[in-house]
């Protein structure tokens, strides 16, 4: 149909359904991309946070691949061997060196393991005490930090959820306890805890294997740190509540369920998530600290922080021994740290101010 | 001053006071919940003498009435009672010994933070994504997450024991550099980029560009006009960063041997001297509510445009 110039009829070949080569003309050309693939790219576009990464994957895999293969357990003392006196030349071995017995076979032809940071002053193999002790360290961290993540998760929520009176009740608690130095009451609980007898009440129990200081740790961190990600949780479930997807999703009829998990969690969950790893770095910390002070895990378990301690007497004559548990502190915090930044960096935009 | 700043320092006083009795409430019943008491350890004694000591102490009084004594005493006269294992000696004569060493070191830690703080912070800023700000950036980043108690092993390896520069004893004369140096290094890191991120800020404000548009000089812009807008939000800093000299002092005094206030404290934990645990607690607890509340209040007097909640 020909169509004049002033005509103010309409084409009617606009209205013609549309061809497969038009259909195809619309299709997006590159796949669609998600929210969590967005936030890969970023993250592997920041070198540092990479870097922190592969360090902390190196150091998180050997601390719990290499004591497989390790022929020196953490609580071995070498020089004693059952149904001889102790032989000294075990202790303070240097790296590399070997003690006596050991080195008749080595001229034997056997091969020994060696020593790879020498011996302590009991003769206990320093390398996988520090293997050991980085597992410990790394291990109180996570689970501190899960535990916080859960208190601070079910009351943040709840706080959240509810609003009204029992927000504020429970926010002027937090308020409370945020505004409490914190480390001084850690170690007073700790010291206090360290008192009791936790031993006997987890005896039998599956708690009895992890020991009771480090129990009585993740008490102290329970017990305290949960207020920031109480406070973190609430405010994002009060802020996500009122954002325009949320109601756009009502009016086009979603039920309480398919915004909870569709439109809710997702924008809250990396924030947790970053914050979580935030805190596996800070409780590392305080773990170390306390196990410095003394208050930390019980002898002759190691942790970073107590090996520290233990070397501070032998500095002048055994500096390595001090040397190697702080550094492999600084990396992990360090680099904790750094991959946190990282994360939050590339998975949550928003928060980066 | 408006009756909104007011009613806002109001509420922050009346929520340090609350913060002050909570702590001195929670140390109070955690330390008492101990079992054995202050009196079972080294030496057995007669049930007697126990009761005796107990009834010497007021320790056989109901719990509760122990803790409105102990409150009392804290209110009115700042008495924390006789220390159990230092024969003879109050716990606030040891707290207010220990302070003297302690006060020096932190205020001259929290000094040396400020002062290269600010000034590295401000380079940082004038000089950003050129080499020198890359350079203090990559190392505060290193600073801001050591713990200050590695720090304070390093430097006692490095330079007492590598190079003996410093003597390792804190008690002999200059043997509080190093400890300071140890406990300023973090805070100095924070410091800088705090001071960093907010010069940036104020750098980018209408007012710069004004006084620059007007013919003010450089330095003048920088001193009279960014640095006196920048530095407010380091005051934010205060508290947090007494309490992180406060913790960290526990351990460096215990590293270098400074005869201070968290020396006794972590001493008083290995003897189990539960009244100078309890004072030394809240004493320093009061303190650093103290700083914090005061560094609030500062920062929203000082600077007009913070709303207030």
């Amino acid at each position: 149909m020909k169509k004049k110039i002033f005509s103010m009829h309409l084409n009617v070949d606009s209205f013609l359904p549309a061809s497969a080569e038009e259909k195809a003309y619309m299709v997006q050309m590159r796949p669609s991309s998600t929210f969590f693939r967005d936030g890969v790219k970023r993250f592997i576009k920041n070198k540092v946070a990479l870097v922190s990464l592969i360090v902390i994957v190196i150091v998180v895999l050997s601390c719990i691949i290499i004591p497989m293969f390790l022929p020196y357990s953490y609580d071995q003392m070498l020089g004693v061997q059952l149904g001889k006196p102790v032989d000294p030349s075990y202790n303070n071995l240097a790296p590399f060196e070997f003690g006596t017995t050991e080195q008749a076979k080595i001229d034997a032809g056997e091969d020994v393991f060696p020593h790879i940071f020498g011996t302590d002053a009991q003769g206990r193999d320093y390398f996988a005490r520090i293997l050991y002790g980085t597992r410990i360290s790394l291990a109180v961290g996570f689970f501190a930090s899960i535990i916080v993540l859960l208190i601070g998760m079910t009351v943040g929520s709840i706080s959240g959820y509810f609003g009204g009176k029992v927000d504020l009740v429970i926010m002027r608690i937090v308020d409370i306890i945020y505004s409490l130095p914190d480390m001084l009451l850690i170690i007073l609980l700790a010291s206090a805890l360290k008192q009791t007898n936790l031993d006997e009440i987890i005896r039998g129990t599956i708690l009895e294997r992890i020991g009771a200081n480090i129990i009585s740790l993740f008490i102290v961190f329970g017990v305290l740190y949960w207020v920031s990600m109480s406070r973190l949780i609430r405010g994002q479930i009060l802020s996500l509540r009122e954002q325009e997807y949320v109601l756009a999703s009502q009016a086009a009829g979603a039920k309480g369920k398919w915004i909870i998990f569709k439109h809710l969690m997702p924008n809250c969950i990396s924030v947790v998530i970053i914050s979580t790893a935030l805190q596996i770095p800070s409780a590392i910390f305080t773990e170390s600290y306390l196990s410095f002070l003394g208050l930390g895990v019980n002898a002759p378990m190691p942790s970073l922080g107590s090996l520290a301690s233990d070397a501070l007497n032998g500095i002048n004559s055994y500096p390595l021994r001090l040397v190697i548990p702080a550094v492999v502190i600084s990396l992990i915090v360090l680099s904790l740290n750094l991959l946190g930044d990282g994360l939050r960096d590339a998975f949550d935009p928003k928060l980066n101010g | 001053m408006n009756t909104k700043t007011l009613g806002y320092i109001l509420k922050r006083v009346l929520l340090a006071l609350l913060t002050i009795l909570v702590v001195i409430t929670i140390t109070f019943f955690v330390m008492h919940a101990v079992p054995g008491g202050p009196f079972l350890g080294e030496k057995a004694i007669s049930d007697a003498a126990k009761a005796a000591l107990e009834a010497k102490y007021g320790l056989d009084k109901p719990l509760f009435q122990q803790y409105l004594t102990y409150l009392k005493d804290i209110i009115t006269e700042f008495d924390f009672g006789p220390s159990i294992k230092q024969r003879g000696r109050e716990v606030i004569d040891i707290i207010v010994d220990g302070m003297r060493t302690s006060a020096k070191l932190g205020l001259a830690a929290a000094a040396i933070a400020l002062a290269f703080g600010t000034v590295l912070g401000s380079v940082a800023a004038l000089r950003r994504n050129k080499f020198i700000d890359r350079v203090i950036m990559v190392i505060t980043t290193a600073f801001v997450s050591m713990p200050s108690f590695i720090m304070g092993m390093f430097m006692l390896l490095l330079f007492t024991v590598k190079f003996t520069i410093f003597p390792a004893n804190g008690a002999e004369a200059g043997g509080l550099v190093l400890p300071i140096i140890a406990l300023s290094l973090s805070p100095m890191a924070n410091i800088t980029r705090l001071t960093r991120s907010s010069m940036l800020d104020v750098l980018g404000q209408d007012y710069i560009r004004t006084a620059k548009a007007k013919g003010v000089s450089g330095v003048k812009t920088i001193f009279g006009h960014a640095l006196k807008n920048a530095l407010i939000p380091v005051i934010t800093y205060f508290g947090p960063m007494l309490a992180y000299i406060v913790t960290g002092s526990l351990v460096v005094e215990q590293i270098f041997a400074v005869p201070g206030i968290g020396r006794s404290f972590v001493s008083s934990i290995i003897n189990r001297d539960y009244t100078l645990i309890m004072g030394t607690t809240i004493v320093l607890a009061i303190l650093i509510v103290i700083m914090n509340l005061v560094s609030d209040i500062l920062y929203k007097v000082i600077d007009p445009r913070i709303t207030l909640e």
